[in-house]
């Protein structure tokens, strides 16, 4: 281990939620703890962008609500009553600077809150700053962040992974209880491996978009970065469910989960040698570990065969960038404050392709095609989850990089999340959980993804091999 | 020596559907006349993060448009998104379709029977109003985002029209549908349907479409559609004379002068990198509607109209196609027609009433007008050869009147006209009766 290392074992969301049901603690001393704990590893972490100047204040006001309140009924109400939770910077947050950590916004105050924020608010929670990441999302590592990159709380001088990297690492050094990402694919699961966290992706519509500033629209979704799976579900719960405002969502509303269930009897768990392959050793050997954990509890352990994750690099990489070179056309520079120069350099890149892929003579041979490739994709799963009800594997091919890999390769994302793309571009659900640590005391992460809409077997599953391997 | 060339004309039309909300958005869609970026939020504003969600009502309006011109309905459909900078745009992208927009393949039949082919109908968003202004001496332009996500059909018609007047008739036509649909008052005026011609000439009648095509935006007028078409197909041909190639271009219409100038050069062909709208899901149109009973719920359309009209009243086509023009005249006929059965009141004859304008429609209501038809046919009076028939069954009838006449009995004359009267029910022409009668006593 080469850099200074500033994680540490924090107190987890549902057991600060605990405490203050029962009065043990006041939102204000928890707001204030992780206020002192910001102030202590931001410099040296650079996880937040911007503090809420305002957190102490609503939690003086959520004690004076809990102090009032004689209903029993108000926690079940406001379920994160007085609770502070960290955001990352691409959720438009009313009145609270949102930049996507780029200089474009370097400045922008939205007018609004974004469904996520609306549904925090509502369930009493308290926005406690805003993380960095990769600007635009445009990332893997939290490096193209145009106010530098996050360090990973581990080993300091490695990268947290992103795009949700200044979450994950906010999270893994006790700087939030729990924070919000978002994924177009790895951005919640990849940094949460790297960082040693939980990170959930829900199914593609499954948690409303809107005020998301948009990477890739047909695959950008919302979701936690927590310390345990069990913080994950509580989130999920309030999250979910069918937005008016965002025309994706699924309408029908998801089942509440409660991790008491018991898990069913005889699950058939899938793991694919092709995915295995693509991992280095130390990772790969930790999967295989994990996989024993299961079969002992009585899980099947089966091969799956499953189309070479190599080729939805390129279908993802073409459908991605077509669409962020569409979606950052509104940065036109008569708004927002700054011009186009303003753009990174990965930001340039991707509209670049993307422009090309779009143009006409290229539409068909590029766009047209990747469109096919991933309807191809898409039933590949569902033709492997008619043998088996999940598939686990790697998240990520490597434990935590250094800082400076990303610059070496333009393709540094694309191919650092190769393992989830395949299940991002059919807008499956899946967790990234830790599974242990290789030598150097890295964390490794491994993926559950199954289904569409299996977000409850998936989150039962890995609450449970998250016991296990205790 | 000059030559004449064949006008190949297309026009599309937008027209504003008159929605409760904007297309994407929940604000209002009724914009005229309205404070300045009163009516916005952060869909119609294009802010980070905005989502667009679809006005049922308007996707709904323009399929009703669609089976009005017989359109064949894309059952899957959807939304693009049409990548382009204008200040005017706040995404850097309209919300359109390109790929499969919800009618295809329709027609309308024009009152000189002329068929024009419809190529597509779509859904798209309406952008912002720039407002040109100088303030402190200085060039500036300010943008109203209340037009910003009006709901806006565009009408593609294929270039099947062969002169101005074909052409002005046309969106007539057109403009004519939209209103008896009621999806929109389609006021040119308050910009409510906004019409674009394409022109080009060609040498024979049977030569393939021309290779380039002029585009004359924004016309606001049926009057100066006609006069910017006439106008450019002059200028095309004194290019085409002096063996010039005429350019790709749009061009706009100065309604003052009655010219038509260049805006900008088209040699390109645009690149508007059209791709599927990712934010908004596909639109399967049986899920959504019942395309039969949608049908079935279509008004009455105005060459059906025309046909019912010669069928039940016996009008002559031109006749029909008057009686027709608008709603309002062809409702008041038929309310008239009902009226007027009763009284023995020719159909042809109440129509003939309205198309000469002999009484106000405006001013009497359907009964009303029967009533004074038949008052009128009632003050009719009796004269010639009717009344000289007449004369002829009282002379007969009176030869005694007849002698106290000859003998100077100047009240006999007063006799016979009043005998007159009695056959006529009091309606002769007195003065014409007397001297019919003093010319037979003679």
């Amino acid at each position: 281990m080469s850099g200074k290392i500033l994680t540490e074992k924090g107190i987890s969301f549902i057991e600060w939620q605990k405490r203050i049901k029962k009065g043990k603690v006041s939102s204000q001393e928890i707001v204030q703890y992780y206020l002192k704990q910001i102030k202590k590893k931001n410099q040296q972490t650079n996880a937040f962008l911007t503090i809420n100047q305002k957190a102490l204040r609503e939690a003086q006001k959520a004690d004076r609500e809990i102090s009032k309140s004689k209903s029993a009924d108000l926690f079940l109400k406001k379920p994160l009553l007085g609770l502070p939770i960290a955001i990352k910077d691409n959720f438009c947050t009313q009145g609270l600077p949102t930049t996507a950590a780029s200089k474009i916004l370097e400045n922008y105050l939205p007018p609004y809150d974004a469904t996520v924020i609306q549904r925090l608010k509502k369930a009493g929670a308290i926005i406690l700053g805003k993380t960095n990441m990769d600007a635009w999302a445009h990332g893997s590592s939290t490096e193209t962040s145009d106010f530098g990159p996050t360090h990973n709380p581990y080993d300091l001088e490695r990268a947290p992974g992103g795009s949700s990297g200044g979450s994950a690492a906010a999270v893994a050094a006790a700087m939030a209880p729990a924070a919000i990402g978002s994924e177009t694919a790895g951005s919640i699961r990849q940094p949460a491996a790297w960082c040693g966290v939980v990170g959930f992706k829900p199914t593609y519509g499954r948690v409303s978009r809107y005020g998301l500033i948009a990477m890739a629209s047909s695959l950008d979704c919302p979701g936690p970065i927590t310390q345990n799976v069990k913080d994950a579900i509580l989130l999920y719960n309030i999250l979910s469910g069918p937005d008016p405002k965002d025309a994706t969502t699924i309408k029908e509303k998801p089942v509440l989960i409660n991790y008491k269930k018991p898990l069913p009897k005889n699950l058939k768990i899938g793991l694919s040698q092709k995915y295995l392959k693509l991992a280095n050793k130390e990772v790969a050997q930790k999967i295989l570990e994990a996989a024993k954990v299961l079969e002992k509890k009585g899980a099947k352990i089966r091969e799956v065969s499953l189309l070479d994750p190599k080729i939805s690099i390129a279908v993802y990489t073409i459908l991605q960038r077509a669409e962020v070179s569409s979606n950052l056309a509104r940065y036109d520079g008569l708004r927002y404050g700054r011009n186009r120069s303003y753009f990174g350099l990965e930001a340039k890149r991707r509209i670049m392709l993307g422009t090309f892929v779009l143009s006409a003579g290229y539409f068909d041979q590029y766009y047209l095609k990747a469109q096919k490739a991933r309807t191809k994709i898409i039933k590949d799963f569902k033709q492997a989850f008619k043998k088996v009800d999940l598939i686990i594997g790697p998240t990520s091919p490597t434990v935590a990089l250094k800082i400076g890999e990303w610059e070496k390769n333009p393709m540094f994302g694309e191919t650092q999340d190769v393992l989830v793309e395949p299940n991002s571009l059919a807008g499956l659900p899946g967790i990234s959980i830790n599974c242990g640590y290789n030598k150097e005391g890295l964390p490794v992460g491994l993926q559950i993804f199954g289904p569409q809409k299996s977000e409850e077997l998936i989150l039962r599953l890995a609450d449970q091999l998250e016991q296990w391997q205790k | 020596m000059t030559n004449k060339f064949y006008p190949v004309i297309g026009l599309e039309i937008h027209v504003e559907l008159e929605t409760r909300s904007k297309m994407f958005c929940s604000c209002s869609a009724k914009h005229f006349g309205k404070e300045p970026n009163s009516q916005t939020c952060p869909v119609c504003l294009g802010l980070p993060g905005a989502l667009p969600v679809p006005n049922k009502e308007a996707i709904k309006r323009t399929l009703f448009l669609a089976l009005a011109l017989g359109c064949q309905i894309n059952k899957n459909s959807w939304f693009d998104r049409k990548n382009y900078f204008y200040p005017d745009l706040p995404k850097g992208y309209q919300i359109s379709q390109f790929f499969k927009p919800l009618g295809v393949n329709g027609k309308i039949i024009l009152q000189s029977n002329k068929v024009v082919k419809i190529h597509e109908i779509h859904l798209e968003e309406d952008t912002a109003k720039s407002i040109h202004r100088k303030v402190n001496g200085k060039e500036v332009t300010f943008l109203d985002f209340n037009k910003s996500g009006i709901p806006l059909i565009e009408v593609v018609s294929e270039p099947d029209l062969t002169s101005a007047q074909e052409a002005k008739d046309y969106a007539q036509a057109i403009h004519q549908l939209v209103r008896r649909l009621k999806i929109s008052h389609a006021d040119m005026e308050k910009g409510q349907m906004r019409l674009e011609a394409n022109i080009s000439l060609k040498k024979y009648l049977n030569d393939p479409l021309p290779p380039y095509k002029v585009e004359i935006k924004n016309i606001n007028s049926f009057k100066f559609l006609k006069d910017a078409i006439d106008y450019e197909i002059n200028r095309q041909q004194k290019l085409l004379n002096q063996e010039k190639q005429i350019p790709q271009e749009t061009r706009g219409y100065d309604s003052k002068n009655k010219k038509t100038f260049i805006q900008r050069s088209k040699e390109k062909a645009y690149e508007y990198r059209y791709f599927p709208e990712p934010d908004i899901p596909p639109l399967v149109i049986d899920k959504l509607f019942d395309i039969e009973s949608l049908k079935k719920s279509l008004p009455e359309l105005p060459e059906q109209a025309i046909n019912r009209l010669i069928n039940q009243y016996h009008l002559s086509l031109y006749q029909a196609k008057i009686i027709t023009k608008t709603h309002k005249v062809l409702s008041y006929f038929e309310k008239a027609a009902r009226a007027g059965q009763k009284q023995k009141i020719k159909a042809n004859d109440i129509a003939n009433i309205i198309i000469n304008k002999k009484l106000s429609i405006n001013k009497l209501s359907p009964p009303q007008l029967i009533n004074k038809i038949r008052e009128r046919e009632e003050q009719a009076l009796v004269g010639g050869a009717k009344l000289r028939s007449v004369i002829k069954k009282v002379l007969i009838a009176n030869p005694k009147a007849i002698g106290d006449y000859k003998k100077g009995k100047t009240n006999a004359l007063a006799f016979l006209i009043g005998q007159v009267q009695k056959e006529t029910k009091g309606k002769a022409d007195i003065k014409q009766a007397q001297k019919m009668l003093r010319e037979k006593l003679k």
